[in-house]
């Protein structure tokens, strides 16, 4: 079981499926008191900017 | 004491293997020699080069803050378990490139392929990528151009710079030529590569509108239709009506391709470009995995004798001799000078201890590698006629079925045209001949794998859908390469008229874009109207500039160990850069001088300029003659920019060492000062 925990896990931070979660983690450690980003809002952003350099290769 | 002992152990099995590969001569050699030396000499490279490398050329400090934690923003500062920096380093550099490389280059043998790929990536490839991810990681994850212009000056940043638009052209020309050979005539593959743009679309808007950033539930959704498409292509190809809609030529659809390759590049990635990446890294973990099994699982005998006569370099796929050509076929898989962008890219801004270089950057390269090992499995387990008829353009062995067979049964591998066509049917095609650019050959080998571990029967199934997963990451490349091309030659043109360089100025977008996009549009038609296949002169074109971004690589990493005093380790990465100057300057040299017209550029343009002034060539062929005529012209002209650009980025490397060498001032280095690390080592370290 906790194996099989760790193996989702390990799917979801690969994937980028946790970013939100670990976002908002970071976001109330290291600025509380401000609101975060919404999720859609975190995405788009996070979207743009992962694709704006060089991310893929031959 | 045991990891001696195992180390020893794998030193044994391993010599064993690569000698049992060598000796075996005229007889089939079965795919578990090679999958067993592989997998000895990358666990011999990991266990002893690469830890030596960390230890004594990088020293390597666990108790050293990386930029991850440093400058940890919770978004792409992130201090992130190693094994998941590795499985996000691998998604990245691993493309269609260490698939089509060595299926290419099959038609040498197996051996020098396979050997090549091996001891290539242990000693240069994983290095590289190794040392630029560890140098990066020391300079808050900098890019190479950066790095190259902080550490060697001006010089070296700009041709970094340079030299990655030029490749990143040649790169998209020639994939977008792959993915238009594999479709023309076909409808099926046609149809289930197109069902990946609405699938892709219908993913970004369920990640946007529906449920943002739910990412796993998505590629999930988007991967069933993925199969649906491919299913349905096989409905598609039966019926009469809509068989039409989808039967293109190669001119045809590299013009739907260029048009798709401007708008993808325009429109917000949201849309298509962001959510397919992720279904494409998907498929690409799952598929190479599966491969794996399957290999393991049947173990095929290789039907392609070690070595050919094309050795020689009369080779029908491309020209050019066993040296150096097969050292250019191959780059990606052995080395490629591009993983050194995601080296300094991305990545180093997740590492979360700088002990975790060795596996993210050698280990993530092994993998590549041993993907491109695979790719030799899957291309030498045909009957090596059947590989020939497919990956010899018409130009060569005749435009008939009746002609190829002829020519190439007379080099002594025999096929026939009842053979041909049973196999295409037995793949859903209309017919497999002249389907150049490694990826018909190499789905032919993988539906082969497939259904003989899974099930027979889904042969034309499994066929269509290895072509559709090397298609979804050849298209992801195709745009994200033409969004970074466009970034790039904002950034350039923006010092000519600063609203060029506005990237969110539309009018900007839409022209850089489109010139993104007519440079590779022009080498990818160019390709598309060449009786011989465009790949024999777009290919090698492509290795060229892809080992001569890892000579410019290495020419960082080597000129920064020896401004750090680590001049007797500088053979580590100054050994790999030797290697690929001499590989690269004697392939362009022999591209650029040599008079046979196969492998000379300018003498193929003046031979066919001779045939056109002298009434010999057909209308059809006297049509295009000259714009392939100054296409060659054109490519030697850019082979000559290439080596010049390597030799001059070597050449200023060299001074900054002679400058270090005399005690003379040199750019101050840029690493970032030490700061004691305050996270607990994760995972346990190593």
């Amino acid at each position: 079981m906790r194996w099989l925990r760790a193996l989702w896990e390990g799917l979801r931070a690969l994937s980028g499926d946790d970013a939100y979660e670990r976002y908002l983690a970071h976001h109330a450690r290291a600025h509380p008191g401000t609101a975060p980003l919404s999720r859609r809002a975190f995405y788009l952003d996070e979207e743009r900017r992962k694709w704006s350099g060089i991310n893929r290769c031959c | 004491m045991l990891g001696r002992f195992l180390g020893i152990a794998l030193a044994v099995i391993g010599a064993f293997a690569v000698g049992g590969i060598a000796l075996h001569r005229h007889e089939p050699i079965n795919a578990l020699w090679l999958i067993t030396a592989a997998v000895c000499i990358y666990a011999i490279g990991y266990r002893f080069y690469a830890a030596w490398i960390t230890a004594r050329v990088f020293s390597v400090d666990a108790s050293r803050a990386t930029p991850a934690e440093r400058l940890n923003n919770g978004r792409d500062f992130v201090p992130t378990h190693r094994w998941i920096v590795f499985g996000h380093h691998f998604a990245a550099i691993a493309g269609p490139g260490p698939l089509v490389g060595p299926t290419l280059a099959a038609q040498f043998g197996y051996l020098p392929g396979t050997l090549w790929i091996l001891f290539g990536s242990v000693l240069g490839g994983c290095v590289q990528d190794m040392t630029i991810l560890f140098l990066s990681t020391r300079r808050d994850g900098r890019s190479l151009g950066q790095m190259a212009r902080d550490e060697l000056g001006p010089f070296g940043g700009f041709a970094a710079l340079g030299g990655t638009l030029m490749i990143m052209i040649i790169l998209i020309a020639v994939l977008a030529l792959v993915v238009v050979n594999a479709m023309k005539g076909s409808p099926w593959a046609t149809f289930s590569v197109a069902a990946t743009i609405p699938i892709g679309i219908l993913i970004g808007v369920y990640l946007r509108y529906l449920r943002p950033g739910r990412v796993l539930e998505a590629s999930i959704i988007g991967m069933g239709l993925l199969v649906l498409g491919v299913a349905a292509g096989g409905w598609v190809d039966q019926s009469a009506a809509l068989r039409g809609l989808f039967n293109w030529s190669g001119a045809g659809l590299a013009g739907f391709v260029i048009v798709y390759g401007w708008l993808a590049a325009i429109i917000p990635v949201w849309l298509l470009l962001a959510p397919r990446g992720y279904l494409s890294t998907f498929l690409k973990l799952g598929v190479i995995a599966l491969l794996a099994i399957a290999i393991v699982v049947i173990h095929p005998e290789l039907k392609m004798p070690a070595l050919t006569q094309f050795t020689n370099g009369d080779g029908p796929v491309f020209a050019g001799k066993i040296f150096p050509f097969v050292f250019i076929t191959i780059a990606c898989g052995a080395v490629s000078g591009f993983h050194a962008l995601i080296s300094s890219g991305t990545t180093p801004k997740m590492i979360g201890s700088e002990t975790d270089v060795r596996l993210v950057g050698y280990g993530s390269m092994a993998l590549e590698s041993f993907v491109a090992i695979m790719a030799v499995i899957a291309a030498t387990l045909l009957d090596p006629g059947v590989f020939f008829a497919i990956n010899t353009g018409a130009g060569v062995v005749g435009a008939t079925p009746q002609a190829a067979v002829a020519t190439i049964s007379g080099w002594g591998f025999p096929v026939t045209v009842d053979q041909m066509q049973h196999l295409a049917r037995e793949m859903g095609e209309h017919t497999l001949f002249a389907r150049t650019g490694g990826a018909p050959s190499l789905a032919v080998g993988m539906a082969s794998i497939f259904s003989s571990t899974f099930g027979r029967g889904l042969l034309a199934m499994w066929y269509h859908f290895a072509l559709m997963f090397e298609a979804v990451f050849i298209l992801t490349t195709i745009d994200a390469g033409t969004r970074v091309g466009r970034f790039m030659l904002q950034d350039f043109l923006g010092h000519a008229w600063e609203p060029l360089g506005r990237t969110s100025w539309y009018p900007s977008v839409l022209f850089t874009s489109a010139l993104i996009v007519a440079g590779w549009g022009y080498f990818l038609y160019i390709g598309v109207i060449d009786p011989n296949g465009g790949v024999n002169i777009l290919w090698p074109l492509f290795g060229i500039a892809n080992q001569m971004l890892a000579a410019i690589a290495l020419s960082v990493a080597t000129g920064i160990l020896i401004k750090s005093g680590k001049l007797k380790y500088s053979w580590v990465t100054g050994g790999p850069l030797a290697w690929l100057a001499i590989v690269t300057t004697t392939a362009a040299w022999q591209k650029v001088m040599s008079h046979d017209p196969h492998l000379g550029f300018f003498a193929g343009a003046s031979q066919l300029a001779h045939k056109l002034a002298s009434g010999a060539l057909p209308p059809a062929s006297a049509a295009v003659a000259p714009k392939l005529i100054f296409n060659q012209q054109l490519d030697a002209w850019l082979t000559v920019i290439f080596t010049l650009i390597v030799w001059l980025v070597i050449a200023d490397m060299l001074r900054v060492a002679v400058r270090c060498a005399r005690g003379l001032p040199t750019h101050a280095s840029s690493e970032a000062p030490r700061e004691v690390s305050r996270l607990q080592p994760a995972g346990g370290g190593s």
